[in-house]
């Protein structure tokens, strides 16, 4: 069922003319299969809700299938999709507390195999790939720097959603972005999302100082 | 200074590193490449060796309920032939009818000559920090030793060689999981790194080269042989996947990739890593 659901995305990509590369998509294709069964055969000694975590979503495969840049009409179709997952704070107030999201910038923990049972809340880890605190060297470099962020925008209330979306779901914004979807999967909950977008973005928090 | 010592002094800087500081980092870095320095001059000062020693025994050692050493393994060159074999794996294997890469090799030959049982065999495959190595680990580093200073030289002859190559490029991209993260998110550009460590660009042949030369490895803070099976499950762990399988169908694809990546690239293992 998935194989033939991969088959039915990737046949309506091409159809709608992917301007690059059909040749490459047509081979893609015909691998498909074959790398669905390494895989079902290469992870036998664990449960099936585990299992669960290597079948792709429709915009994985996407991403997959065109290497991370989808042309146009793909393009707005997973941005339509993703943007449609953000769900908001019922009161609209998008900023929490920087100094808990301070913390949780600095933690990677939650949801690798040795995660269980849970023994801390998980974590956004933004240092793993941003810098943000100009007093925090150990940041890496996979995603942009987050220096000064909030105060290069003014604090601007619409820069404030857009971080909290970014968050939430990148690929709202920017189909098929590096960044996990943090809101989208539940991975952070909507107050941990308040608490990152505040160190971003808020006046008081050391990212802007 | 007595190798013993400098070990410890080594240890005891990465310690007190933590991490956390890009000085400290730097230092330890600095450390490291020392330590390899020393190592070019004085190669019999390498640890890792100590493991290649102990995997040389167990090799020719008879065991298991078959009380059978193994000697007579065919890792693609002839059975009992070591020298090189490494360089030319993964590889077709004609009796297993499958792909299969250095660790998938010795766990057939171990089940096949020595009678022991897959599950035993793979049930501790990874050694924990300041522990020997495990069999496995010290068996790869043996074989993938007596391949030093040669070249990578993947066999794609075969068509299941070959398939297992094109697995290993899509497995390489596809993005899965809860982090929607693939092997290409981390390893897909030059210059990039995790908090302070640096990540190799895998697609890249200059870095494949370097980076896949260097396992089996002899990992200073963990006083112990990684190998590229284990260094493979610790990717899929931070990436939010599932235990993998020892020998997986999976792992041998993405090795086939990267050594393909790698071509030409001198085999330098056991090396020295942080």
């Amino acid at each position: 069922m998935r194989i033939g659901a991969f088959f039915t995305t990737a046949g309506a990509a091409v159809a709608l003319g992917a301007a690059c590369c059909a040749a490459s998509l047509a081979h893609a294709q015909d691998r498909a299969p074959a790398v669905e069964a390494a895989i079902k055969g290469s992870w036998t000694r664990t449960t099936p809700e585990w299992r669960e975590r290597l079948v792709q979503d429709e915009t994985q495969k996407l991403c997959t299938l065109y290497r991370n840049a989808p042309p146009g009409d793909v393009a707005n179709a997973i941005r339509a999709r993703e943007k449609g997952t953000i769900q908001y704070p019922s009161d609209g107030q998008l900023m929490g507390d920087w100094k808990r999201g301070e913390k949780l910038a600095q933690s990677g923990y939650g949801w690798r195999f040795t995660d269980y049972p849970p023994r801390q809340d998980n974590g956004g880890n933004c240092y793993a790939c941003h810098q943000l605190d100009k007093k925090e060297l150990s940041f890496g470099t996979l995603g942009p720097s987050l220096l000064q962020y909030g105060k290069a925008r003014n604090h601007a209330k619409d820069e404030v959603k857009a971080v909290y979306d970014r968050i939430y779901n990148p690929h709202a914004a920017l189909p098929c972005a590096n960044m996990p979807r943090f809101g989208a999967s539940r991975f952070l909950s909507l107050e941990q999302i308040k608490d990152l977008v505040a160190y971003v973005m808020s006046p008081d928090s050391p990212v802007n100082k | 200074m007595p190798r013993g010592l400098w070990i410890a002094a080594l240890a005891v800087a990465l310690v007190s590193a933590g991490g956390l500081h890009t000085r400290a980092q730097d230092d330890t870095e600095r450390e490291v490449e020392r330590y390899r320095q020393m190592l070019k001059e004085d190669p019999w000062s390498n640890p890792g060796l100590l493991e290649a020693d102990r995997g040389e025994a167990l090799w020719k050692e008879k065991r298991g309920p078959k009380d059978a050493s193994l000697e007579a393994c065919d890792l693609g060159n002839g059975p009992g032939k070591v020298e090189g074999a490494f360089a030319q794996l993964p590889r077709f294997f004609a009796d297993a009818d499958k792909v299969m890469d250095l660790e998938s090799r010795l766990v057939w030959c171990m089940e096949k000559l020595q009678g022991f049982e897959h599950a035993q065999i793979v049930k501790r495959p990874y050694s924990k920090a300041n522990q020997a190595g495990s069999e496995l680990e010290a068996l790869a580093t043996y074989v993938a030793n007596k391949s030093n200073g040669r070249r990578f030289a993947p066999q794609l002859g075969h068509p299941k060689e070959r398939e297992a190559l094109a697995i290993g490029e899509a497995l390489f991209f596809r993005r899965q999981g809860p982090m929607d993260f693939a092997c290409a998110t981390c390893h897909g550009d030059s210059g990039k790194r995790i908090r302070l460590q640096g990540l190799p660009y895998l697609s890249k042949p200059e870095e494949a080269r370097e980076a896949v030369g260097q396992w089996p490895a002899y990992r200073v803070s963990q006083g112990t042989v990684m190998t590229m099976q284990h260094r493979i499950t610790d990717c899929f762990w931070q990436m939010r996947l599932p235990l993998i399988d020892y020998g997986s169908d999976v792992a041998v694809a993405l090795t086939m990739y990267l050594v393909n990546q790698a071509k030409g690239g001198e085999i330098g293992a056991p090396q020295i890593k942080r």
